[in-house]
C-alpha cells in the first residue's frame, strides 16, 4: 500500500491522543471479542434474573460449541428442606473450557480497554473534541438533512477529512456514551468482589445474570457497530482512512 | 506575553496516571503472586492489586431471600467416594463416608499456635453463621443456595493464628486444592460450611465440610475439606497458576 504524499497530509483530522487510544482501543476491543467469545462457548445459556445455570431455565441458547444441550448429567437430587423445586446434579460431560486463558486475556484487554477509554473521555472533554466534532447542532436536526445523511451512505462514498455527518455523530455517540460505558458496569458487575463493595450495580442491571445478558447483547451490539464502522471505512477511501487514523498528522 | 505554566493539561493527565499507578504498584508489588513472566498473569496480579486497593475489604456480598434459592450444579473434578474417578477418588474418605463421617477430623497446621484436628463438633462449637449467597462460576452460571458454617475468622482465631501468617491454603480429599489471602480469608462470609439449605451438606456438594469465600468465583471454594495449612508466603497449592488459571477471581 503507498500512499502518495499530498494524500498523506490532505488526511491530518485526528488528534494524536484520538489516534492513539483508537489504535489501543481497537486492538483491545479485538482481544475482549475472541476472549469473550471463547468464555461464552463454556457456558452458551443466557438468564435473566439473580442468577441461572444448567438446572434452571435459559433465556435462549446458543448452538457455539459442544457444550450446547450437552445433556450429560447425573440424575437430579432435590434438597430435602426446600419447598420449592429446587434439585442438585452432578455433571458428568467434559465440557469444553478455555477460560484459563479466556478470563485473564479478557481482563487484561479490559485494563488496555479501560485506561485507553479513560484518556479518551477525559482528553475528549477537557481539550473540546466531543463538543467540537461530536455533539450534533441544531441545524442538524432537520428530517430533510436526515433523509439526505442517510440516502447518501448507500452512494458511492468519496474520502472526506471534514466534519462527520449528523448519522455518524449520533452512532460515535451511542458508543462512546451508552454502550461502552453498559459493557463496562454489566462486566463489574459479574465480579464477586466488585458487587460487594458496590452492591448498587446488581440491582441497576436486575442481578448477575441479567448483567451477564446485557454485557452480551452490547457486545452483540458493538460488534455490529464495528462492522457498519469497517464498511463505512473501506467505501469512503479504506487506505486514506487508515493512515489518517493511525499515522496522519494533525491539523 | 504567552503565559508559561508549570504542565499543560496532558502532561498533568499523564503524570497523574502514571503517579497512581506507581502509587499501587510499589505498595503491593510484594505481596503479589508470581507470573512466572506470563503476561496474563501479570493482567491478573493488576486485578488483584487495584481490587485489594481500591474495593472496601470488609464489604460483605449480597445476600439473598430464600425464595431467591436456586437449583446448584456439581461440576467439579470427580466424586471422592467414587473408585471409578481417576482424579478425585481417596480411599481414606470413602471409608469415612462409609460411617457417615463420624472419624472425620479437619487438620489446622502451619503457622499457628496449637496446630491440631477439629471435629464437626468442635467446629460447630467455635460460633456459626448463616448465609444465602451467589456461587459464581467461571464458566458463567451461577447458583444461590443457603449455607450454614463456622467462620473462618473463628478457627484461625483458636488455632492462634500468628503475626507473621499471610495466606491460607485449603486441601480436600477429591486432590483439589485452593489458597486465598488472609484478607479474604478473615472476611466475615468467608466460612466452612456444613450445612447447604438447611441439610448436612449433601455428598456431591462436598460433604462433609467445604469454604464458602463469596468474594471470588467459584472455583476457589475447596469442598471435601481435608485440610487446611497457614503460611507466611505465597502458595499456590491447586496450582491455579502454573497450570494457566488465575490464583485471584475476585472478578
Amino acid at each position: 500500500m503507498s500512499i502518495p504524499q499530498n494524500q498523506k497530509t490532505e488526511s491530518t483530522r485526528h488528534k494524536r491522543w484520538v489516534k492513539s487510544t483508537h489504535f489501543i482501543i481497537t486492538l483491545s476491543f479485538l482481544a475482549l471479542t475472541v476472549s469473550g467469545y471463547v468464555i461464552l462457548m463454556s457456558h452458551p445459556r443466557l438468564y435473566w434474573g439473580k442468577a441461572g445455570n444448567d438446572l434452571t431455565p435459559a433465556l435462549f441458547e446458543l448452538p457455539i460449541s459442544r457444550n450446547y444441550h450437552h445433556g450429560g448429567w447425573e440424575k437430579n437430587i432435590p434438597f430435602k428442606h426446600l419447598t420449592g423445586s429446587q434439585v442438585s446434579a452432578a455433571r458428568t460431560y467434559d465440557i469444553f473450557n478455555e477460560n484459563g486463558w479466556g478470563r485473564s486475556t479478557h481482563f487484561l484487554a479490559a485494563w488496555f480497554l479501560f485506561a485507553a477509554g479513560l484518556i479518551y473521555f477525559v482528553a475528549g472533554f477537557f481539550s473540546g473534541h466531543f463538543r467540537r466534532n461530536l455533539a450534533p447542532v441544531r441545524r442538524e436536526f432537520s428530517m430533510k438533512l436526515l433523509w439526505a445523511d442517510f440516502v447518501s451512505h448507500f452512494r458511492k462514498q468519496s474520502y472526506s477529512s471534514s466534519k462527520y455527518g449528523l448519522l455518524q455523530k449520533v452512532t460515535y455517540l451511542w458508543v462512546i456514551f451508552f454502550l461502552f460505558p453498559v459493557i463496562i458496569l454489566t462486566g463489574f458487575t459479574m465480579s464477586p468482589a466488585i458487587t460487594a463493595s458496590y452492591p448498587f450495580l446488581l440491582k441497576i442491571f436486575f442481578g448477575h445474570q441479567s448483567a451477564r445478558t446485557i454485557h452480551f447483547f452490547a457486545a452483540v451490539l458493538l460488534v455490529l457497530f464495528l462492522l457498519v464502522h469497517l464498511v463505512m471505512v473501506i467505501r469512503s477511501g479504506f487506505s486514506r482512512n487508515l493512515w489518517a487514523i493511525t499515522f496522519g498528522k494533525e491539523s | 506575553m504567552k503565559e508559561k505554566r508549570l504542565m499543560n493539561r496532558r502532561k498533568a493527565i499523564f503524570t497523574g496516571l502514571t503517579s497512581a499507578g506507581a502509587l499501587l504498584l510499589s505498595g503491593c508489588l510484594k505481596k503479589a503472586p508470581p507470573t512466572y513472566g506470563n503476561i496474563l498473569r501479570m493482567g491478573d496480579d493488576l486485578t488483584y492489586m487495584v481490587q485489594r486497593g481500591i474495593l472496601s475489604q470488609r464489604a460483605l456480598a449480597m445476600e439473598y431471600q430464600r425464595s431467591d434459592i436456586t437449583s446448584f450444579p456439581v461440576t467439579d473434578i470427580g466424586n471422592p467416594a467414587d473408585p471409578t474417578s481417576k482424579k478425585a477418588y481417596n480411599k481414606e474418605y470413602q471409608e469415612l463416608q462409609r460411617d457417615n463421617f463420624k472419624d472425620w477430623a479437619l487438620i489446622v497446621e502451619g503457622s499457628v499456635a496449637k496446630p491440631g484436628k477439629y471435629s464437626m463438633d468442635a467446629l460447630k462449637k467455635l460460633s456459626q453463621r448463616t448465609q444465602i449467597t451467589r456461587h459464581t462460576c467461571e464458566e458463567g452460571w451461577s447458583a444461590i443456595a443457603e449455607w450454614t458454617g463456622v467462620p473462618l475468622a473463628a478457627v484461625l482465631k483458636d488455632a492462634g493464628i500468628l503475626h507473621s501468617a499471610r495466606f491460607v491454603s485449603f486441601y480436600g480429599f477429591d486432590s483439589y486444592a485452593e489458597s486465598i489471602d488472609m484478607l479474604d480469608a478473615l472476611h466475615p462470609q468467608t466460612i466452612l460450611a456444613h450445612t447447604m439449605n438447611g441439610e448436612d451438606l449433601p455428598a456431591r456438594n462436598g460433604a462433609p465440610l467445604r469454604l464458602r469465600v463469596e468474594t471470588q468465583i467459584g472455583y476457589k471454594n475447596v469442598k471435601y475439606l481435608q485440610r487446611i495449612v497457614v503460611t507466611d508466603k505465597f502458595a499456590d497449592p491447586g496450582p491455579d497458576i502454573s497450570s494457566g488459571w488465575s490464583w485471584y477471581t475476585g472478578i
